[in-house]
């Protein structure tokens, strides 16, 4: 049997200090095993949160060696024997108690974006939508909420008083899956400028490297919509050609052509209150 | 007070981030990456800026640095088009007048604001290691709102690109020994000045703004076939922009290089004329 | 020391936030009740998110030929005809219209070539049937009700659980419970309630289910004088990763199956081909040839035994590991990397992918997987009336996989996220409804509220040397891994039922050191006697029901029994006690019935000798 040592951040609100742990291993094991071992043999009280201990829920976010992660996909043999683990919560938020922040700011943010309008159905009473038109928008659908994103993005890691302005890459993510969802007719372009804060990114890129569902947030998200906001907001030549022929939309309703009978012509259900 | 996530915006945007210490816990080199960026586009900058100051060594028939393309003075040795625009009372080097497209096209690039940001203005250095500075305000005033222009940036590079790659056809063409005639062969210079143009095509058009302009600008792809094509050939590109952009900017470099130990005759370069 | 609490009060508090609380809060609130949501974890990480394969639902986008009335027929084929036929029919009729209402809020499921909803084939349904988004459907399914609920005025209390339900002698008046973060205590006022807080897996050592899986739904419900039915059934999913040893039990997707992929033992054979029950002879294919066929021509030939229930998959794998043909690790071998191209895998399996490369350094694209059985699903639970999702305890209603009746004694994949749905959203307007009618909160009754608080705070003013948490949560998952697995003994029920009594005793004098801030041996504390009370319902139902039906396989009862057939096992709490008796379950009405095919009820049955064979290896 295998032993390894953890270096864990414990504390609460009111301070803390690196504590050691030596536990036993075995094979395939990941950090938040290790993390389960200490509070069974060394600290019952050890608080961490996790779920699904399969990456699919993004709750065992912590910084391992200094990086952002999920606890349940950083496996132990990517160390070598002896070397030192640091783990220490997301340090973007407040911490609570050890490994756990309090990561309510971003369920804030989440209440600020405006919710997702469909737009009319077409003449035949389905919705219809291509797989290579949703395909971009499911990517960003990948998120898992994990806010590791949020707790290495400088802008409010560094700064605290950009929080009110700032949204944060996953919800720069949310917007992107918004605005470019095919079924979409909400305009949130004001918003993302004005009070989502995009003009704070300066693209450095670092919520790109941590995400673990490897969503292209920078590329894929964060600069089409930067582009967006411009044509909107910064670009002349696309600011004279509204004036001059209108409002073109995003490739919205190639008018629906009537298709064949379908399956799903009844009624939709009256919009809830 | 955990949980109840109905009120609490006012006290968590305000709250710090709590006690936990921030010093550095990355054990690896981060400071390997703002280190080398800065050692080499430092270099670049100093070495652009002296090859395009000192208005010497720039041709060798007929091959032309790209520092200097398209170059519009009368005092050129080769004008672009034959035309000069510029007369003789321009005394200083003709590069003065083109720098600015490419330079400007590459300051605002989303690849190089990510590696200057870090590297220059250490706004992060790295992931999790502090910002340099207590304030910021990122790219929402004067004067990185600029980096907004990006796109106009892009419709002067180009051109820039076309002319270059005019350049590297002419590159091709060689005089006869008597001056009197032309014809086809491939130098070594030939093929640096292509391989750089294909370079600089590639980052050109794996521009952001460029995916953007050409699809990227749609919710819908039904009905808009070339767009989508288009934009997913851009999307590929894209990926790789990095890349080009370090590839491109070695290139024009080495092309400028070359041409100019050919022209100071330290090198003879070899060809092959039909 | 007097303790303050922290008071709120609603019209309706639904406890547990996946798929059917969220859904659940949406209706209520959308018929114009105050509405709270509470979850033990953080907003949107519930067990849903896990569900990858998809939504079962008759859509006829691919197939034509399907209906609610097939959909209807599969699940209570797959159920072995213990299901609440009306819950049956209601889930089938409406799960289309909930399915286009989450695309309605904005959710992007993978498409048909012309634009429509694409559905894919999934264990027990005759047709491809289930709305996906490659393999982490339960994902999108639950950010797309988390989106749409946060701006419906609910409130949602996040890392709060609740340990008590209050009732004035009849009806529910509200709940008690603690915050996780700041060990403050809550107590909620409510004129109804709406449990949708999961199973309990987490009594099982390997199961696919989270820490949140303990059962103190059930419990609670129980505890407040609600009916339980069918706890003896538990579904073992089939294909769980066995290796390496910290991930065992974490969910391989049916998908895998539904793709193309095949179970093969030690000696390369696919031996679905042998566990064949006659129940689904007529529906199978019988040899290799037609069920590679059958991908791709539905309409010709029958499908592949790959995809038989689970519980037939799973009882196959455990004779198959029994009679030593196993893999190395004491699973069977789950073979897409042979039979599909790496793209057409990454692109469908693209989360399995993953899991397998960083979990286990293996590349599905290349080799096989190596998948054993898992504890899944709670068929049984609290006990509801149809139309409503009504427990027998006014006020209280109950959705989602802690009620029961739906899947029978069985469930068919991608039948739960529908579940979720349809009976999210009747439990929604159930509470809503109740709520309007009543007039004014009754005041939860002050000496409940006492005794919940002295429970809940117990574990830190107990003697400084008490039993430790972790190793009695360890103790309980070992004997209902070795005792009330799979294949099931009387001796080996009655070792659990003494096992959980030792462990009660032993868990009522846990000490836990530390405060109260977020501390995680504290919880589990209080879990760990929900768990407890679950586990010792479950195992006395499954001593009480003498045959073999689907998720509950007695060796000393091999055969499935007729007059079972026709009866659920009822455990209610009574002075203390769990009591439990046999009750009809209704019949379906004629039409209904003739639904269900012509060898219903005689052969929805076991294969004996499979069982004896099992249990004897």
């Amino acid at each position: 049997m295998t032993e390894a040592t953890l270096r864990v951040w414990r504390g609460d609100r009111d301070g803390g200090a690196f504590e050691d742990y030596t536990v036993p291993t075995d094979e395939g094991m990941v950090v938040l095993d290790v993390i389960h071992k200490v509070q069974e043999l060394r600290a019952p009280d050890l608080a961490v949160r996790w779920n699904c201990k399969a990456g699919k829920c993004g709750s065992c976010s912590a910084e391992i060696n200094g990086a952002p992660r999920l606890m349940c996909m950083t496996r132990m043999n990517t160390f070598d024997p002896g070397e030192p683990i640091t783990v220490s919560p997301i340090k973007a938020f407040p911490v609570i108690k050890d490994l756990v922040s309090d990561v309510s700011f971003n369920y804030e943010k989440a209440k600020t974006i405006p919710a997702f309008a469909a737009r009319p159905k077409e003449a035949d009473g389905t919705r219809r939508m291509y797989q290579e038109e949703v395909e971009r928008v499911q990517e960003f659908h990948k998120c898992i909420e994990c806010f590791l994103c949020q707790d290495v993005c400088h802008v409010i890691r560094d700064h605290d008083e950009n929080k009110m302005a700032f949204s944060g890459p996953r919800y720069f993510v949310r917007l992107a899956a918004l605005e470019m969802h095919p079924l979409d007719a909400n305009d949130r372009m004001e918003l993302i400028r004005a009070k989502q804060g995009l003009g704070f990114c300066n693209i450095t890129k670092c919520c790109t490297e941590v995400c673990p569902e490897h969503i292209k947030i920078t590329d894929n998200a964060i600069i089409p919509l930067k582009e967006r906001v411009v044509t909107e907001f910064y670009d002349p030549l696309a600011w004279a050609k509204r004036r001059v022929f209108g409002r073109s939309g995003r490739g919205l309703p190639p008018a629906a052509a009537p298709g064949p009978s379908s399956p799903h012509s009844r009624e939709p259900e009256p919009p809830s209150a | 007070m955990a949980a109840d996530y109905g009120t609490r915006m006012a006290t968590t945007a305000g709250v710090t981030r709590g006690t936990v210490t921030t010093q550095v816990e990355r054990p690896d080199r981060w400071w390997l990456e703002p280190v080398a960026i800065v050692s080499v586009l430092g270099l670049f900058v100093l070495y652009s800026a002296w090859a395009g100051l000192v208005n010497a060594h720039y041709y060798s028939e007929p091959y032309l640095s790209p520092f200097y393309s398209p170059c519009i003075t009368s005092s050129c040795p080769h004008v672009t088009f034959g035309v000069p625009f510029v007369g003789d009372w321009w005394g200083f080097s003709p590069a003065v007048f083109i720098v600015g497209f490419p330079l400007v096209f590459r300051l605002t690039c989303y690849y190089y604001r990510r590696s200057y940001y870090r590297a220059f203005f250490w706004a992060p250095p790295a992931c999790t290691v502090p910002d340099a500075r207590a304030k910021y305000a990122g790219e929402t005033r004067f004067p990185f709102i600029l980096q907004n222009l990006h796109r106009y940036t892009w419709y002067l590079a180009v051109p820039i690109w076309a002319i270059l790659t005019y350049d590297a056809v002419l590159a091709f063409i060689f005089p006869t020994p008597d001056h009197t005639g032309f014809r086809l062969g491939v130098g070594l210079g030939s093929l640096i000045m292509l391989a750089n143009v294909a370079f600089i095509g590639l980052y050109t058009f794996s521009c952001h703004s460029c995916r953007y302009l050409c699809g990227g600008y749609l919710d819908r792809f039904r009905g808009a076939p070339i767009r989508y094509r288009l934009w997913n050939t851009v999307n590929r590109l894209n990926t790789r922009h990095g890349l080009f952009a370090w590839l491109s900017l070695f290139s024009v470099g080495l092309t400028d290089l070359y041409i100019r130990i050919v022209s100071m005759g330290w090198l003879v370069d070899p060809r092959i004329v039909f | 020391m007097t303790e303050t609490i922290d008071r709120h009060e609603y019209d309706v508090v639904v406890i547990g936030a996946g798929g059917a609380g969220i859904r659940a809060a949406i209706e209520a609130s959308a018929q114009g009740a105050r509405t709270a949501l509470v979850c033990k974890s953080l907003f949107g990480k519930a067990h849903t998110v896990m569900a990858e394969g998809g939504i079962a639902a008759a859509l006829r986008n691919v197939w034509k030929e399907d209906s609610w009335e097939v959909h209807f027929r599969d699940t209570m084929r797959g159920g072995k005809l213990l299901n609440n036929w009306r819950m049956a029919q209601l889930h089938a009729q409406e799960a289309p219209d909930r399915v286009l209402e989450l695309e309605e809020w904005g959710a992007l499921f993978d498409r048909t070539e012309d634009g429509l909803i694409l559905q894919r084939d999934f264990g027990g349904h005759r047709y491809a049937r289930l709305a996906h988004v490659g393999d982490r459907t339960g994902l999108e399914m639950i950010r797309t009700l988390q989106n749409h609920a946060v701006h419906k005025g609910i409130d949602v209390h996040m890392e709060c659980t609740i340990r008590r339900l209050l009732t004035d002698g009849d009806a529910v008046t509200g709940c008690t419970g603690y915050w996780r973060g700041t060990g403050q205590l809550v107590a909620f006022g409510a004129k109804a309630i709406v449990l949708a807080t999961g199973g309990f897996g987490k009594a099982w050592k390997i199961t696919s289910n989270s820490w949140e899986y303990t059962g103190d739904g059930i419990a609670m419900a129980l505890d407040a004088g609600a009916d339980l039915i069918d706890m003896e059934m538990t579904q073992f999913h089939p294909t769980g990763m066995v290796w390496p040893p910290s991930v065992r039990g974490i969910l391989v997707t049916e998908g895998v199956r539904g793709d193309g992929g095949t179970l093969v033992n030690s000696l390369g054979r696919r031996f679905m081909f042998d566990y064949i029950p006659d129940f689904f002879r007529k529906d199978t294919a019988l040899t290799e040839d037609e069920a590679d066929r059958w991908y791709t021509d539905k309409a010709n030939n029958r499908r592949t035994p790959d995809l038989l229930p689970r519980d037939e998959v799973a009882r196959a794998i455990n004779a198959e590991v029994k009679a030593g043909r196993g893999s190395p690790h004491g699973g069977v071998f789950l073979d897409i990397a042979s039979r599909r191209d790496a793209d057409y895998i990454r692109r469908r399996l693209p989360s399995m992918y993953h899991q397998f490369k960083e979990l286990a350094d293996v590349d599905i694209t290349a080799s096989a997987m190596e998948v054993g059985p898992t504890l899944h699903y709670l068929m049984g639970g609290v006990r509801v009336e149809a139309d409503t999702a009504a427990t027998t305890v006014p006020g209280l209603f109950a959705a989602g996989e802690v009620a029961a009746g739906m899947h029978g004694a069985n469930r068919l994949g991608g039948n739960s996220l529908s579940d979720l749905l349809v009976f999210g959203r009747r439990a929604g307007l159930g509470a809503a409804a109740h709520a309007a009618s009543q007039r004014s909160w009754r005041r939860p009754d002050e000496a409940q509220v006492a005794l919940s608080t002295r429970e809940i705070l117990a574990p830190f003013e107990r003697p400084e040397v008490g039993e430790d948490p972790y190793q009695l949560h360890g103790l309980l998952q070992r004997t209902m891994q070795a005792n009330a697995g799979i294949i099931r003994t009387e001796d080996e029920l009655t070792r659990v039922l003494a096992d959980i009594g030792k462990l009660r005793a032993r868990a009522l004098k846990v000490r836990v050191s530390g405060g109260r801030t977020y501390n995680p041996a504290w919880h589990l504390a209080l879990d760990l006697l929900s768990m407890l009370t679950c586990a010792e319902a479950t195992a006395l139902a499954a001593l009480r029901r003498t045959e073999s039906r689907g998720g509950h396989t007695r060796s000393d009862f091999p055969a499935t029994d007729l007059a079972w057939g026709s009866k659920n096992v009822v455990t209610r709490r009574r002075d203390g006690v769990l009591v439990l008796t046999d009750e009809p379950i209704p019949a379906p009405p004629d039409d209904l019935h003739r639904l269900l095919g012509d060898d219903a009820p005689e052969q929805a049955r076991v294969e004996p000798e499979l069982v004896i064979e099992a249990a004897r290896s």
